[in-house]
């Protein structure tokens, strides 16, 4: 498979491109209603599928060959590691008491 | 390693320098060789700039009272000075100029993979650097380098915006040219160049470049949340807003720790380049050496939270963190022991770049040393914020980087413009930013030890007889520093000629003629050798 050999169909742009804005109104809709913790997971997820979409169709990672893969994967990775290596601060903070508490 | 087909030099043809004259030949160019010097010219100006703000420091410190300077005053003089020497002189500085020189050299190839790209990574970097610069002239930014939040994004009085921006810009240069040298690594290789017999120099580049790709456009993000809170008032940073400003801290040393190995490892493929060719020897362990920069690349992302042990960062994460830090010590430790594993038994000559190379050695090895004792949590907590602090990132950035820029420059110089400078002055030059050097910053191991905070004008009055060394020291610095901007520019008209080694290296980008063609090759070489094949030339003088 090789990205300069590959030719994406205009109608797959169109699609791809229905479906990101089908989420963007999906992830506003979801912020009118309270759905608790629930509303935060629910938008990260979106917004990761629309990350997904424009990287496999926007960005031709989808016909690249595998040293392309890596490369992408390693950025979600770093990602992770950030997300990651900020929630272990997170979660493991002491409760806080007060000055002199 | 020797190119199977070597590269005869012929004087009739025009070098990358006389093959356009004018203007627009250089602002137009996509040769990498131009574009290399390009940078070399804005970073040097920088570098002048955030020099220029280090001596007010200096002289600002020589007593205890706030003689020369207001507080506020102060307070952008110390910003401004970390704003350009760290974004627009450190970060770019040896990938920007010698990379974008060198690296399709070592390889084998006739420019980088983006010839374009790497053009408007320059107008990208200037465009970034002018807006600082106005940034700087409307009044300057107080906050600090570090731009910490709520302080950026609510209450500082400055030019936050506009220096963010500058800031911001600059990163795409970044960016792009980390993208550039992942590609022409990858994919413009001399044949038979196979990983294991690259240059250490571009090792260190491609690791390098991994991170200004997957760092960078954090802290773009980072910037570009403070510029919504302080423009829209949307609580990200500010706990009035309802914000937390550890999160801005973690957003901010997720890139810059990492940013430090941006700087440093460069410089540690410039060593690896002079101290094989200065000790006719190849690198001892060249495949840990080389599988070090990518550690380094690597565990330099997971180590940031000991910028903020006293931040009210949870003391668990601060332990990892801890823990992390003392474990990226190792492989940079490795690089220092195989480069002195080199020398051993070498047959050494103490030419400019060499006396560099070991300075190197000795100042990066106090400022690795000292980041050890600032990844120990107990012992950050009384020296955080101090003079200590700042002795022990100038001692990794200047006594490091610093030290390998100007040991590659004077190594490289005669290849770039086919011309030597004057061997004595450069000795001498590299002598006193060495002592000048020394004299400046270890007295601020001292000052930080007993207790003096950085970034405050006015101190105790028991630290002023180490403020005034350091200050002497400083003064040396700087002529040091200024020698050979002036020797160097003298050597462009008046330099004696050289031929296309004169250091009698190995590499291919020793091959070719000094200055180089406009299009480096005239036949793609190929390679058959290792790198560093000192031994074999040095059997076949005998």
């Amino acid at each position: 498979m090789s990205t300069e050999h590959h030719v994406t169909p205009l109608r797959v742009y169109f699609t791809v491109f229905a479906l990101l804005l089908g989420l963007t109104f999906l992830t506003w809709w979801v912020a009118t209603i309270d759905l608790g913790a629930w509303n935060t997971t629910i938008a990260i997820s979106v917004a990761m599928t629309k990350v997904m979409l424009v990287v496999l169709w926007f960005m031709h990672v989808k016909y690249s060959n595998k040293l392309i893969w890596f490369f992408a994967a390693a950025g979600v990775y770093w990602l992770v590691l950030l997300f990651g290596f900020v929630m272990t601060d997170y979660l493991t903070r002491l409760p806080v008491t007060g000055w002199g508490g | 390693m020797t190119a199977a087909s070597k590269q005869h030099a012929s004087t009739k043809e025009s070098n990358y320098l006389t093959a356009g004259y004018g203007v627009r030949s250089w602002l137009l160019t996509v040769d990498h060789k131009r574009i290399a010097l390009l940078y070399l010219i804005s970073l040097t100006t920088f570098f002048s700039v955030g020099g220029l703000f280090a001596v007010l420091i200096r002289l600002e410190l020589l007593t205890p009272q706030g003689d020369l300077f207001q507080s506020e005053t102060y307070n952008k003089l110390f910003t401004m000075h970390g704003i350009f020497m760290v974004f627009f002189f450190l970060v770019p500085s040896i990938p920007a100029v010698l990379g974008n020189f060198f690296l399709p050299l070592m390889i084998g190839a006739r420019d980088v993979a983006f010839p374009k790209l790497n053009l408007l990574s320059w107008y990208v970097y200037a465009a970034g650097g002018l807006v600082t610069l106005f940034a700087m002239f409307a009044g300057g930014v107080d906050t600090g380098w570090t731009f910490y939040a709520p302080y950026s994004s609510t209450y500082a009085n400055s030019h936050v915006i506009l220096a963010a921006l500058g800031i911001f810009i600059t990163g795409f240069s970044s960016i792009l040219t980390g993208v550039n040298f992942i590609a022409t690594t990858h994919r413009m290789r001399a044949p038979g160049l196979t990983w294991m017999r690259l240059p250490l120099f571009v090792w260190a580049n491609y690791a390098t470049s991994l991170i200004m790709v997957l760092g960078t456009p954090v802290i773009a993000v980072t910037i570009l949340l403070v510029a919504i809170e302080r423009l829209l008032h949307v609580g990200i940073f500010d706990p009035a807003l309802g914000g937390d400003p550890i999160l801005f801290q973690h957003l901010f040393w997720f890139y810059s720790h990492p940013a430090v190995y941006i700087m440093i490892l460069p410089g540690m493929g410039v060593m690896s380049e002079i101290v094989a060719c200065f000790t006719r020897k190849r690198i001892f362990g060249y495949k840990i050496v080389a599988m070090s920069s990518l550690a380094i690349a690597i565990l330099g992302f997971l180590v940031w939270g000991h910028h903020m042990f006293v931040s009210g960062q949870s003391m668990y994460a601060g332990f990892v963190f801890s823990l992390l830090s003392m474990l990226v010590a190792v492989p940079s430790a490795i690089k220092v022991f195989n480069w002195t594993a080199t020398m051993y038994r070498g047959s050494i000559t103490f030419a400019t770049p060499m006396l560099y190379a070991l300075g190197f050695i000795g100042l990066f090895t106090i400022g690795g040393l000292t980041g050890i004792f600032l990844a120990a949590m107990a012992l950050d907590i009384h020296v955080h914020d101090t003079y200590f602090v700042v002795a022990h990132f100038h001692y990794v950035m200047v006594g490091g980087m610093v030290m390998a820029y100007l040991g590659g420059l004077h190594f490289y110089w005669p290849k770039m413009f086919g011309r030597m400078y004057h061997e004595g002055l450069a000795k001498v030059a590299a002598v006193m930013i060495f002592i000048g050097f020394n004299l400046t910053f270890f007295p601020q191991f001292l000052l930080g030890y007993l207790g003096m905070p950085r970034r405050y004008h006015v101190y105790d009055e028991d630290f002023q007889v180490l403020n005034v060394l350091s200050t002497a020291g400083a003064s040396v610095l700087g002529l040091g520093f200024a020698l050979p901007i002036c020797y160097l520019i003298f050597s462009l008209k008046f330099g004696k000629k050289v031929g296309d080694n004169p250091w009698d290296a190995a590499g291919l980008e020793w091959t070719i003629s000094s200055p180089p063609y406009e299009h480096n090759f005239h036949e793609i070489p190929e390679v058959t050798e290792e790198a560093y094949d000192y031994g074999k030339r040095e059997a076949a003088r005998v």
